[in-house]
């Protein structure tokens, strides 16, 4: 029986822990600095707003670990020592592992203001920042967020959800220009304004000027303007969490450096999640992915090679969703904001301009490369076999109406977009032959299989 | 915000509140009228009381002997009152003695008619005017309430401030309003005649409907339908994104509105059984009771029809709907209680518990309430059929059983637990621990149905919302993380978990059943699918 130890009760190594328990009869001890139980990151933004408590962002009830036999620790590791295999506490009291798993997730950038260390002034990312944004927000009349990336929306709306005015300061020229196509970036800024949002696009931070009681009073842009604020949101992304392991003879760059197996430069030490920076992503992926799914498939797949099952780590087809305030934002495969060589655009928005379909295929063979989602729902299965088996389209279209996701009732635009296609190729009309519903969808995942 | 922007908000804020203002005004008015009459007998009362036929004639002389020294007594008090009345009634019965004396269900009925007929003052005298100041204000006030949330929110999901609002998170107001409700339940089902001043609020609408003043029955048909349209059209607003939530609180009002408030009303006007044509056994568990049996049997060609069309309901109808579309098409798109649930309960559907130790209690519950249920009426067809002249099977046990099938699952499991503890338990207690068709169909959900709830890939981001949520304290996540559909018996099919999920990861629907349970790892989606041990 080995002793298996897990840092980071995240998504990235509560995922080991579930799998190996399921796998194995190994000690699962997991090791936490930030909260007794597992909680969703992914749900801070609501426990802010109140749609929850921090109760209902648990995933498994209290009981379940014991049950399961998975040791829960609340402490801070301080060093690792993986020639002897140990892991050392704040305290000085020492852990010995035979498998060591860190999964130590990220913390957020900050990149050298004046003034970025002010009372009031902070990122989002762990259950004590948020404590500390539920008191800095308190009776502030306005807030400025730098950042234009995913948590910096949520923060926005987060905020919104108080009544406090909010000042969005974004570098780009429109939102999440570096990775979005420019009508689904526009459509964002459009969203983003119209819930009373004071969006400021490219304009960078200068610095961050205090008050006399050293609390935020105003951030300065680079244009020299002053914006009054009483709470600043610094949301320029995240970076592996990693200080720790300085010393521990674990290779670490930017994350913890690991190898096709997610196995890192120490015997027996394995990373998971967001802290891991991959020696060789594939191709069009990023070495380090600070993402939910990411952590979820990383943790599954050491706990196999960690219980005789030696697996690659292969995060297969991308897929991604996010929700910009009412927005909701699903991906499958591969869509650039700005197309690739030989690659091509279908692109459908809807007249209220909150929805739009977009596909990139391959101009050559008309091979569907991936679809874009605003608004509108689809089905992940779907449009992931058809990725896989590399289907073109026409095919696609034709057969579109399996995909939508969207609830029972809800208007459907597979058609619209077939139009679109069927203007630019009058030739060839293609129609829509499935609507959307379960049966149409079965019937061609049977007839794949 | 441009000037003219945030005063229009400013303005519309202020068309919420006052809206607020009216109904309180209006809720206010309707606990106040409670005490808006006194009582004095007169010779014009015992008149009405005997024309009425709501004293039985066999009892009228010795009854009204009785009363006569109450006679243009002046009651301040309906307590008083009803206190003078029921020594009277028992002094009648001393009087009368054995066979001839007034059983307990005739007591009740007198001592509303009397407190009825008694009644003089305010609000006797000028009923229409109060019913237009309480039911009417009130409820126009609610939907003035509601409007303006159309342009101050923008479309989508707007939970925000749900656990910090007092009333929503079992805060003083949460209580204040469970309390009220408890209340009126307890004082509906058990001491009408202290609210007879409510139930005659009903008689413009029964007057009008059905040609005579309102029995407490019809005005608690009146409060629910009111107060579920009224909330429907706060479902409606809140929902307003979703065609699902839209369409499916038409069907509900839809439902409560016509069948079970307006067609019973026009049956009884045309002296027919007033009967609830959606209303299924073992939910309607008084269909099989001898009385009605009798009474549909003794009412012509109708009566056979309604007979035929509640069991065909019963047996075939519902089950058979629920292997197409699962339970939901009852449960949340027709059904009163659910309706009910779905309006009004809506704004405390988090409150739910979702523990596994509920999961088990439930089963435990609702299960034993079907037995009871079904047992129950077992018995009394037993008894029904075995003619008149038999001995009824475990004889006089058979009328307790019934009576308390009625006190305990009737009255305070669906009444003043179900729809009292909204604001604590959350808004599907009933459906979900103690409604026997619910049982019913939950095995035909789980065991024999097109239904699931399509978990959509590895698009799960654990949030919680969706089980944070279910109103029947599912917790949806638990599948929706493994990328497995969810099928429970328990779900209503309410389609809010699929709603609130910020992923779009849900998708309520009918298919083929064929996979329906199906196991998905993780780790699958990403790596082309590996089969898993
Ligand atoms: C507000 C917000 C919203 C997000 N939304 C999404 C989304 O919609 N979709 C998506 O895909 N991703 C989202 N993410 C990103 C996602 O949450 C992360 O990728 C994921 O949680 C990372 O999981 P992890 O297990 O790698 O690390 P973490 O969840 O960070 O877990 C690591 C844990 O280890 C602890 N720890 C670290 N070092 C030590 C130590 N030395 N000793 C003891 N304990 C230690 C940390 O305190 C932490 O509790 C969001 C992130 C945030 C902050
Ligand atoms: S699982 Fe979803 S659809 Fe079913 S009852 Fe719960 S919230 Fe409603
Ligand atoms: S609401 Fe959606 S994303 Fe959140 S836990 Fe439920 S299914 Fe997953």
């Amino acid at each position: 029986m080995k002793r298996i130890v897990i840092i980071g009760n995240g998504i990235a190594g509560i995922t080991a822990a579930r799998h190996i328990r399921k796998r194995s009869d190994d000690e699962i001890t997991v090791i936490s600095a930030e909260s007794d139980h597992f909680f969703s990151r992914t749900a801070l933004m609501y426990i802010y707003m109140g749609h929850m408590a921090f109760e209902n962002t648990k995933p498994y009830e209290d009981f379940f670990w014991e049950k399961n036999r998975i040791q829960l620790m609340r402490e801070w590791v301080s060093r690792v020592d993986t020639e002897n295999k140990r892991l050392f506490f704040a305290g000085g009291r020492h852990l010995e592992y035979d498998v060591l798993i860190i999964a130590s997730g990220s913390k957020s950038n900050k990149f050298g203001w004046p003034g970025q260390d002010l009372a009031g002034v902070q990122g989002l990312y762990s259950l004590q920042d948020l404590e500390l944004m539920e008191t800095h927000t308190r009776k502030v009349e306005r807030a400025v967020i730098v950042g234009g990336g995913l948590i910096g929306i949520e923060m926005a709306e987060m905020l919104l959800s108080r009544q406090i005015p909010v000042t969005f300061l974004v570098r780009e020229a429109s939102w999440m220009d570096f990775a979005f196509p420019a009508e689904e970036s526009a459509m964002i800024d459009r969203h983003v304004v119209s819930h009373g949002i004071d969006l400021r696009l490219s304009t960078e931070l200068d610095r961050i000027e205090a008050d006399e009681r050293g609390r935020v009073r105003a951030a300065v842009t680079k244009d020299g303007e002053e914006i009054p604020c009483q709470f600043l949101g610094l949301t320029v992304g995240v970076s592996p969490n990693v200080d720790f392991l300085q010393d521990s003879g674990i290779e670490c760059q930017r994350g913890v450096m690991a190898d096709d197996m997610l196995l890192t430069s120490a015997p027996d030490v394995y990373a998971a999640g967001d802290c891991v920076q991959l020696r060789s992503p594939k191709p069009g992926r990023r070495p380090i992915e600070p993402l939910w799914y990411t952590g979820r498939m990383m943790g599954e797949t050491i706990a196999r090679t960690v219980c005789g099952e030696p697996t690659t780590y292969d995060p297969g087809i991308w897929f991604n969703s996010a929700k910009f305030i009412d927005i909701e934002y699903q991906v499958y495969g591969d869509i650039k904001a700005k197309l690739g060589e030989g690659e091509k655009s279908l692109y459908w928005e809807h007249s209220s301009g909150e929805k739009s379909l977009r596909i990139h295929y391959m101009e050559a063979d008309q091979r569907v490369i991936g679809f874009n989602l605003m608004g509108i729902r689809y089905r992940h299965e779907l449009c992931h076999q058809w990725l896989e088996e590399g289907r073109t389209l026409p095919f696609i279209l034709e057969n579109l109406g399996a995909a939508n996701f969207d609830p029972e009732f809800y208007a459907q635009y597979e058609r619209e977009l077939i139009q679109l296609y069927n203007d630019q190729h009058p030739n060839l009309p293609l129609r829509l032959k499935r609507r959307r519903g379960l049966k149409q969808f079965l019937s061609l995942r049977r007839a794949s299989a | 915000m441009s000037h003219s922007e945030s005063s229009s908000t400013k303005t519309l804020v202020w068309i919420r509140a006052a809206g607020f203002l009216l109904f309180a005004l209006g809720l206010s008015v309707f606990v106040l009228s409670l005490s808006l009459s006194d009582y004095r007998l007169t010779e014009e009362t015992f008149n009405r009381l005997a024309a009425s036929g709501a004293v039985q004639e066999k009892h009228q002389e010795a009854l009204f002997g009785e009363l006569d020294s109450l006679r243009d007594k002046y009651y301040k008090s309906t307590h008083t009152f009803l206190s003078d009345i029921d020594r009277k009634i028992s002094e009648t019965n001393e009087r009368l003695g054995g066979g001839a004396k007034i059983w307990d269900y005739d007591r009740g009925q007198y001592r509303l008619a009397i407190v009825r007929e008694a009644a003089t003052g305010l609000l006797p005298s000028r009923t229409r005017l109060f019913f237009l100041l309480s039911l009417i204000l009130g409820s126009l006030g609610a939907i003035i309430h509601f409007l303006p949330r159309l342009w101050l929110e923008p479309e989508g999901i707007k939970n925000n401030g749900v656990f910090f609002h007092s009333a929503k998170s079992r805060g003083f107001w949460g209580i204040a309003l469970g309390v009220f409700l408890i209340g009126f339940y307890i004082a509906l089902y058990f001491f009408p005649a202290y609210i007879v001043n409510w139930i005659r609020l009903g008689d413009p609408i029964s007057e009008a409907l059905r040609g005579r003043p309102a029995d407490r029955w019809f005005f608690y048909g009146l409060m629910y339908t009111l107060t579920l349209l009224v909330m429907a059209v706060r479902m409606a607003i809140h929902y307003r994104h979703n065609r699902y939530q839209l369409v499916r609180t038409a069907s509900v009002s839809f439902f409560q509105l016509g069948f079970a408030f307006l067609i019973p009303a026009v049956l009884e006007a045309l002296n027919k059984p007033a009967i609830d044509l959606k209303n299924a056994w073992p939910l309607n568990y008084s269909f099989f009771y001898k009385y009605n049996l009798d009474g549909l049997m003794s009412s012509g060609a109708f009566g056979w029809f309604i007979l035929l069309w509640g069991i065909g309901l019963a047996v075939i109808l519902v089950p058979l709907l629920a292997v197409f579309f699962g339970k939901r098409w009852y449960c949340s798109w027709v059904c009163g209680c659910g309706g009910l649930a779905e309006t009004l309960g809506d704004p405390f559907r988090h409150l739910s518990d979702k523990s596994l130790k509920a999961w088990k209690a439930e089963r435990w519950i609702v299960h034993s309430v079907l037995v009871f249920a079904v047992v129950m009426t077992s018995i009394v067809l037993i008894n029904f059929f075995s003619g008149q002249d038999g001995q009824p099977l475990l004889g006089e046990a058979t009328g307790k059983f019934q009576t308390w099938y009625g006190f305990l699952i009737g009255s305070i499991f669906a009444g003043v637990v179900g729809t009292g503890f909204y604001p604590v338990l959350g808004n599907r207690v009933w459906c979900r621990f103690g409604c026997p068709l619910a049982a019913i169909l939950g095995l035909v959900q789980k065991f024999k149905s097109r239904f699931r709830i399509t978990t959509n890939g590895g698009q799960c981001i654990s949030c919680g919302n969706c089980s944070t949520y279910c109103e029947m304290g599912i917790d949806v996540r638990w599948y929706a993380q493994r990328g497995q559909n969810i099928i429970r018996s328990s779900c209503v099919g309410c389609g809010i978990c699929s709603a609130v999920c910020p992923r779009g990861v849900l998708r309520l629907e009918n298919g083929p059943e064929e996979g329906r349970y199906n196991e998905v790892s993780l780790v699958q989606i990403g790596q082309g699918r590996i089969d898993v041990a």
